[in-house]
């Protein structure tokens, strides 16, 4: 079997008193997709944040293999060398789209900008490459020089998801990714996200409380209860045959 | 003994309902089936005896309470019980097909591509996939103004024909059919028995549960009769 991409080992987290994160360990391998899976509350946002290097655990690491094959501990690393993995081999999607575009800059120069960050110069190639990946995200290319603040809900997200695969990234986070947007354009953005990262090869971790998005996305999630990994398969495991009293609740409240 | 391709034995089964009261349901237990390439085996039994429960552990999908389940993948009987995560997609990507009664609507995906992706998961190249999906849906009467369209709105027996394409277009040695042919007409009925036979003559090892009495006589080489466990368990 192939080496890991991602692996957490027991990662401990409080805020103060309160434990956010009891003893969480995952393991993520290239080309895959991992759902975790649980309500506000469960820990799994903190999770996202530790994974991320933003949120220093109390206890435990996440250790990350780069594309030479060298691993590295996330929360050893200097501030340049993470800030360089998130702008080259990482890539997060936000819920908020907002949150991660700049809304003062073009949908092109929203693309455009992480390439740029990755060393590329040439205007017209990144132009190209901006135009190329509106397409890929069904944004017509003729709204290159837009504001995002002139694009629909979807449209951001879709002009997000262009934004963080421009670069090809090994590992893509994904927080909720179709949270707050239309049934309709959440199929659009759902069907959009799993062509990608398959044709892409990306391994995402996606963070979701939706166990329709988790069933059609990911082949393997986790769920979380009060900061632990309650249980963990692959995705027709826990869905159809959920063993955990809370995996059964969660399975039992989705509509049919 | 070499050409096995599944040897099951022990297998026990309960479902354990939380939200219950924590009813414990037992449904399989000490349960034994071997299947060899090219042989069909169709489970038979009442309702409820645990047939379906059965055919989704030997697809890995069902956590088992106890034995194993041998399936030959890539040369060596590898335990399906056991198996780590990633083996158990490995081996359903390479080795073991599942046809259900449902299909699992993609939304915008259409009819033949929905098809053709489960080949190129097989490893089979693109192109190729789709034009081998095509031919497929076109044998099980699928119209081809519908090819392109997602089939969410497609009629329930339209659905499992797009299903049967799936379970078909890879050619794996290991098939489970649970009710392939439930909501069929006489004449898709006949293509699907023609596939099995086709299937088994590649080899296939094929594990089926058919209420359909013609099906059941044109593919059976033997049934597995099911029994329902006594309520003392």
């Amino acid at each position: 079997m192939s080496a890991t991409l991602l692996s957490a080992r027991e990662l401990s987290f409080a805020f103060g008193p309160i434990p956010a994160l009891r003893g969480v360990s995952v393991d993520l391998w290239p080309g895959e997709v991992l759902a975790v899976v649980g309500e506000s509350g469960s820990g799994k946002t903190t999770l996202l944040n530790v994974l991320l290097g933003r949120l220093r655990p109390d206890a435990g690491a996440v250790w990350y293999r780069d594309e030479a094959g060298h691993l590295a501990d996330v929360h050893a690393m200097a501030e340049p060398e993470l800030r360089r993995l998130h702008r080259s081999d990482w890539g997060f999607v936000q819920q908020d789209a907002k949150a991660s575009l700049r809304m003062a800059v073009s949908a092109g120069g929203n693309i455009g900008e992480r390439l740029m960050a990755q060393g590329a110069r040439h205007y017209g190639n990144i132009r190209a490459a901006a135009a190329e990946w509106l397409e890929r995200v069904e944004i017509d290319p003729a709204r290159i020089d837009d504001l995002p603040r002139t694009f629909s809900g979807g449209m951001l997200q879709r002009l997000q998801i262009a934004r963080v695969l421009v670069t090809h990234p090994r590992l893509v986070f994904m927080d909720e990714p179709t949270g707050g947007l239309d049934v309709s354009v959440q199929a659009r953005l759902l069907d959009l996200i799993r062509k990608l990262v398959s044709r892409l090869g990306i391994a995402v971790v996606l963070v979701t409380h939706d166990l329709g998005v988790a069933r059609l996305l990911a082949e393997r999630l986790i769920v979380m209860q009060g900061g632990r990994v309650v249980e963990h398969g692959l995705t027709d495991q826990v869905l159809d045959d959920p063993q955990h009293p809370y995996t059964q609740l969660l399975v039992s409240s989705v509509l049919q | 003994m070499s050409d096995t391709m599944i040897a099951a034995s022990g297998l026990a089964k309960s479902f354990t309902l939380h939200l219950r009261g924590g009813v414990r349901i037992p449904v399989l237990d000490g349960l034994r089936l071997e299947v060899r390439a090219g042989e069909c085996v169709v489970l038979s039994g009442p309702s409820g005896v645990g047939k379906s429960t059965l055919m989704r552990a030997l697809h890995g999908t069902y956590r088992l309470d106890g034995g194993r389940i041998l399936v030959r993948h890539r040369g060596t009987m590898t335990d399906l019980a056991v198996a780590d995560e990633r083996t158990i997609l490995e081996i359903r990507r390479e080795t073991i097909g599942y046809v259900s009664q449902f299909l699992r609507v993609v939304p915008r995906v259409g009819a033949r591509d929905l098809v053709a992706e489960a080949a190129v998961a097989h490893g089979m190249d693109e192109d190729a996939a789709r034009v081998r999906a095509e031919a497929l849906l076109a044998r099980l009467n699928i119209p081809r103004r519908l090819h392109l369209l997602p089939p969410a709105t497609f009629s329930g027996g339209e659905q499992q024909r797009v299903n049967l394409a799936r379970g078909f277009i890879a050619r794996r040695p290991v098939l489970l059919l649970d009710e392939p042919t439930a909501s069929l007409d006489a004449a898709n009925r006949r293509v699907v028995i023609d596939l099995i036979r086709e299937a088994k003559q590649d080899g296939a090892a094929i594990v089926g549960i058919f209420h359909d009495e013609e099906v059941r006589a044109a593919v059976a080489d033997r049934l597995f009769a099911m029994e329902p466990l006594q309520d003392a368990a």
